[in-house]
């Protein structure tokens, strides 16, 4: 890998408006874009301009402006489907957030294709997200639920996992490609190998993953991918869902409505085709235009640069604050990304996300939507910082300055 | 623009030191209330045991798992609770927790300007609409207490 040749850190930030301002006083250092990215000009452009030139219903109407924006709506579909390297574009199903994308999973999937008996498998560093839709489908449909650990460094402990699929009993395997607390990058070809071979399907959680990394569903072989556009530098609003076109076909819907139909009677109801069977309701059409600029925006640095761009940024953070006394770094995986959680002797997390707010500084702190992992950490919270496209070395200097401040401030 | 990166306003000398050690932070051996408190967005916890006396509150301990706030909150209420019966600590509470939302008391009793001026410290999380839960969490608990119900959320 080409080690930021073609990247200029500070070009990239002119691209976010928001990136301008200032809080109390000081120019603004966001370390938060794990729970929700900054985005770019061309996003807020692409959303502006359809609203103010080419707006309508999409798939509904015969005139001009329906069609305009059917055809830039569906844009968002081809892109995604490039993003991700999928077959077919029609493999690729849009949802609110990756919330409602692994809901649909456990509604139409677990209900329609899991059989009372089968078990899903989770991971110990899952988001409640890929946690409690899974219990709600093991309660009402008696789906066994089972975790693999993790060790102590924060990675999956993979001959456990092994473990818990020998039986031949686990339809489905549903993990995170990256944890939004440690970090860890799951080595999520091997999952989907060991997976495979007991005969169970694979779902990433790539919310986090995706940010950081090109996912090809293909050279993955997984069999659905699902992740959510407002960390992805788009808007809120609009998530994903890919999995295999024969596996889609199979599942039954999961929401009734309009779109979602081919012909409806009071006696019986028939399904339209593939994604559309799962994208009951008007879509979110001015999101789907904005994420496609997102991607563009993306595509256009490429993956590479980014990639490079945080790793560096990830290791010299790791380096600057492994030298704070007090500080401990929660996670230790080999494979990680821009996301490092830490917990400071002698102050409470949200003391310390506080005042680095005082500082200008925005980190996260708290249970990180994670709690079955931070009682496996036997941490009430932690502090989180995580990376961007447009975090500099700068703001992690920042950062280590302002947690020396607090640790003496509480000494 | 004046750079308002001050840590001492918010964290005022009383709450690091509230905060660091709590004098009443620890279970009481015989009381006669007790109640939970739980905040599930950020997972502060707390637990208060009143001792009551001829109808006012006596002894007071808690134990809390949380912020320097909540802990310094939980040990400053302690103190200025104590004598006091169950319905003017539920307008002390009132008070101080709309201190708390909006910086001062604006409508308050000349009578609880005392206490008020003992919890002021506390104030400065009114710029935190999401930390304004760690101050006033520990006063569910005692509501709850004296009210006999077990458990109370921050709202
Ligand atoms: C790993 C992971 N999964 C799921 C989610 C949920 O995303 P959303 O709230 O957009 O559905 C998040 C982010 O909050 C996340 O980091």
């Amino acid at each position: 890998m080409s080690i930021t040749t073609s990247f200029d850190v500070n070009r990239i930030r002119q691209d976010f408006p928001i990136l301008s301002q200032t809080i109390r006083g000081r120019p603004m250092v966001f370390l938060d874009s794990a729970a929700s990215a900054q985005k770019p000009r061309a996003v807020i452009d692409a959303m502006v301009g359809a609203m103010e030139t080419q707006y309508a219903n999409v798939h509904r109407g015969l005139h001009w402006m329906s069609e305009r924006t059917t055809e830039a709506y569906e844009a968002c579909r081809d892109a995604v489907a490039t993003l991700m390297n999928a077959r077919d574009r029609s493999e690729i199903v849009f949802t609110n957030n990756i919330t409602g994308s692994i809901n649909l999973m456990a509604h139409s999937y677990g209900r329609g294709i899991l059989k009372p008996g089968q078990a899903v498998v989770i991971s110990g560093m899952e988001h409640h997200s890929n946690i409690v839709p899974w219990q709600l489908l093991r309660d009402s449909h008696a789906i066994e639920l089972r975790v693999v650990p993790i060790t102590n460094y924060g990675e999956l402990d993979m001959e456990a996992f092994e473990d818990l699929l020998r039986d031949g009993k686990v339809g489905l395997v549903s993990i995170t490609h990256m944890s939004n607390v440690l970090g860890t990058v799951t080595p999520a070809e091997r999952i989907v190998r060991v997976a495979h071979k007991y005969g169970a399907k694979v779902m990433f959680d790539g919310a986090q993953a995706i940010v950081h990394r090109k996912v090809d569903v293909q050279a993955l072989d997984c069999d659905f991918y699902a992740w959510t556009g407002h960390k992805l530098y788009g808007p809120t609003g609009i998530g994903v869902l890919w999995g295999r076109k024969e596996l889609l076909e199979q599942m039954p819907p999961f929401m009734g409505g309009g779109d979602m139909i081919s012909s409806v009677t009071y006696e019986k109801s028939t399904w339209a085709q593939v994604p559309h069977k799962f994208e009951a309701g008007t879509p979110a059409i001015l999101e789907g235009i904005g994420l496609k600029a997102a991607i563009d925006y993306v595509q256009g640095i490429g993956y590479d640069a980014l990639a490079a761009h945080e790793a560096a940024l990830t290791e010299h953070a790791l380096a600057r604050l492994s030298t704070i006394k007090g500080l401990t770094i929660i996670g230790q995986a080999q494979d990680r990304g821009g996301v490092i959680s830490f917990a400071m002797d002698g102050a409470h997390a949200h003391d310390v996300a506080t005042l680095l707010d005082r500082q200008g500084i925005a980190v996260r702190a708290g249970h990180h939507c994670a709690e079955p992992l931070m009682q496996r950490l036997n941490l009430d919270s932690t502090a989180r910082a995580s990376f961007g496209v447009y975090t500099t070395h700068e703001e992690v200097d920042a950062l280590a300055t302002g947690l020396e401040r607090v640790r003496s401030f509480f000494k | 623009m004046k750079q308002t990166d001050d840590f001492a306003d918010l964290y005022q000398e009383v709450i690091l030191d509230h905060g660091r050690h709590p004098r009443h932070g620890k279970r009481l051996e015989a009381f006669d209330v007790t109640a939970k408190g739980d905040n599930p967005m950020c997972g502060d916890r707390v637990q208060v045991w009143v001792k009551l006396d001829n109808g006012t509150i006596g002894a007071v301990g808690f134990e809390a798992r949380g912020c320097a706030i909540s802990v310094a909150s939980a040990d400053l209420m302690v103190e200025a609770v104590q004598g006091r019966d169950p319905a003017d600590t539920k307008a002390l509470f009132e008070a101080f927790r709309d201190m708390a939302r909006t910086g001062s008391c604006r409508h308050c009793a000349a009578e609880l300007e005392a206490p008020l001026e003992r919890l002021a410290p506390l104030s400065g999380v009114h710029e935190y609409p999401s930390r304004v839960k760690c101050a006033t969490l520990p006063w569910h608990a005692l509501i709850a207490a004296l009210d006999g119900v077990k458990e109370a959320t921050s709202e």
